[in-house]
């Protein structure tokens, strides 16, 4: 897919990651585009109990803002929110944002699915989710939903990942529209201008 | 029409439906958690369709009591926050003092974690007794369950750090009894609390507060449910009350944020203006 034509595919982004996830993150956030005309909503497990500086930490690594999500939040183009501890994040509708304290999944909130699956709902086949190194098997729910939704989904290659039991679960469960080095990946990523 | 058209569909008309059948008011709720849960409700109870929920919804009582579960989240924990409830201690106990008595509203307490807890600082701060609290949920189980103030003695261990780190003034355990794996808490700290059933969807305001604390409810509304949420809080708010949020959710993006002024910012610790 050329570079033009992500932009015209996608009107959103959503990224999951766990064990491992901070430095393959720090490598994506550092791809993406100062001129991306889309959202970018990251779940990375994170510990319950404590506040987290992710979004702090990262913002340095990445040309767009990069912020921790407040519910009912405008969803905007050009802009990076993770989920905060404790919470999940969800896609409420094409222009808005939202959090719930339902359930763990597999343990972990936030979760990956919940935001796959929600944002499959509301963005269809115009949806690129990217799922990433991880010792997990959340994600995989996820990633069926988007894909069954028409939406893309790019795994993270599992003997490339730091963890690979999350990539490797997605792709066992749902498959994958591309499986991809950390590399090759955020090189796609690069080239996503409007 | 795509399937997830359809679907969106089928739920508005079960959430129309059990509105007119039981007048519970789900159609302003946030759609991206109803989804999520109205699916794990028809795999629960074994329906392929949201028609085949609704049907069972509406013809059998008891089955939308246990869909109630679903419908809403009864996630709680005590001392959620520490520094919510250390901020309530240093910034809205001694407003609270000035009173001769006053009124607390926890709105959409669910199985009472945060009612107990509030209690608990009252007391310790000597304003139990001259305090009313209203506790309110429209789910008659979780009002049940928060009325009893038993809770799992696995949590304990947990309540007990956050109580620390909120400021507790003594052990947690002083406060509950235990037996057959639940903490039982001392019946002492609800004689001023008033367990009510509320829809902060289709009620209005019943008292005026000084304090209003509605923490992970909003998250759960659309925006035009959290307006009209927001607005029986400020109704029902003396000059200067108080409203406390869960610490992921702002007035900010809501039609009431400059009728209240932020107190403890980090904390979502708000103060009525006018």
């Amino acid at each position: 897919m050329t570079a033009s034509a992500l932009a015209r595919h996608f009107d959103a982004i959503v990224i999951g990651a766990s064990a491992g996830g901070v430095a393959a993150l720090r490598a994506v956030l550092r791809m993406l585009p100062a001129d991306l005309p889309v959202p970018v909503l990251i779940v990375i497990h994170l510990p319950r109990d404590r506040p987290s500086s992710i979004s702090e930490v990262l913002d340095g690594d990445c040309a767009l803002p990069v912020r921790e999500a407040i519910d009912k939040q405008p969803l905007l183009p050009g802009t990076v929110t993770f989920a905060p501890p404790d919470y999940h994040l969800l896609v409420e509708d094409r222009d808005t944002l939202a959090l719930s304290v339902d359930e763990p999944v597999l343990f972990s909130r936030p979760a990956i699915d919940p935001l796959f699956e929600s944002a499959a709902d509301t963005f269809g086949e115009r949806l690129l989710a990217v799922l990433l190194t991880g010792a997990s098997s959340d994600g995989s729910q996820g990633i069926a939903a988007v894909r069954e939704h028409g939406g893309t989904a790019w795994i993270q290659q599992p003997a490339d990942a730091v963890a690979p039991l999350m990539p490797a679960s997605a792709l066992a469960h749902a498959g994958a529209d591309a499986v991809l080095t950390l590399q090759a990946l955020c090189q796609r990523l690069a080239e996503f201008h409007p | 029409m795509s399937e997830g058209a359809l679907f969106d569909l089928e739920l508005g008309v079960l959430l129309e439906a059990v509105y007119r059948r039981y007048h519970y008011d789900f159609r302003q709720y946030a759609v991206s958690s109803l989804r999520r849960r109205v699916r794990q409700a028809m795999g629960r109870f074994d329906c392929p369709r949201v028609a085949d929920l609704q049907h069972r919804l509406l013809h059998e009582p008891d089955l939308f009591a246990q869909a109630m579960q679903y419908f809403t989240v009864q996630v709680s924990e005590m001392f959620r926050d520490p520094d919510y409830f250390r901020v309530l201690r240093e910034q809205v106990v001694p407003v609270l003092r000035t009173y001769p008595s006053s009124k607390i509203w926890v709105a959409g307490c669910s199985t009472g974690e945060e009612v107990w807890s509030l209690a608990i600082v009252l007391h310790e701060e000597g304003l139990l007794d001259r305090t009313l609290i209203y506790a309110t949920d429209i789910n008659p189980e979780a009002l049940a369950a928060a009325e009893a103030g038993v809770y799992d003695i696995s949590r304990m261990a947990q309540f007990s750090r956050s109580y620390h780190l909120a400021g507790g003034r003594a052990s947690l355990a002083d406060y509950y009894s235990t037996a057959y794996n639940g903490a039982l808490f001392d019946r002492r700290l609800k004689r001023q609390v008033v367990f009510a059933d509320h829809s902060l969807a289709t009620d209005n305001v019943f008292s005026e507060v000084h304090l209003v604390s509605c923490r992970n409810v909003l998250i759960y509304f659309n925006r035009g449910l959290q307006d009209r949420a927001v607005g029986l809080f400020r109704e029902a708010l003396v000059h200067r009350g108080f409203l406390g949020l869960g610490s992921k959710e702002s007035l900010q993006f809501g039609a009431h944020a400059d009728a209240f002024e932020p107190c403890a910012r980090e904390q979502r610790l708000y103060r009525k203006l006018a």
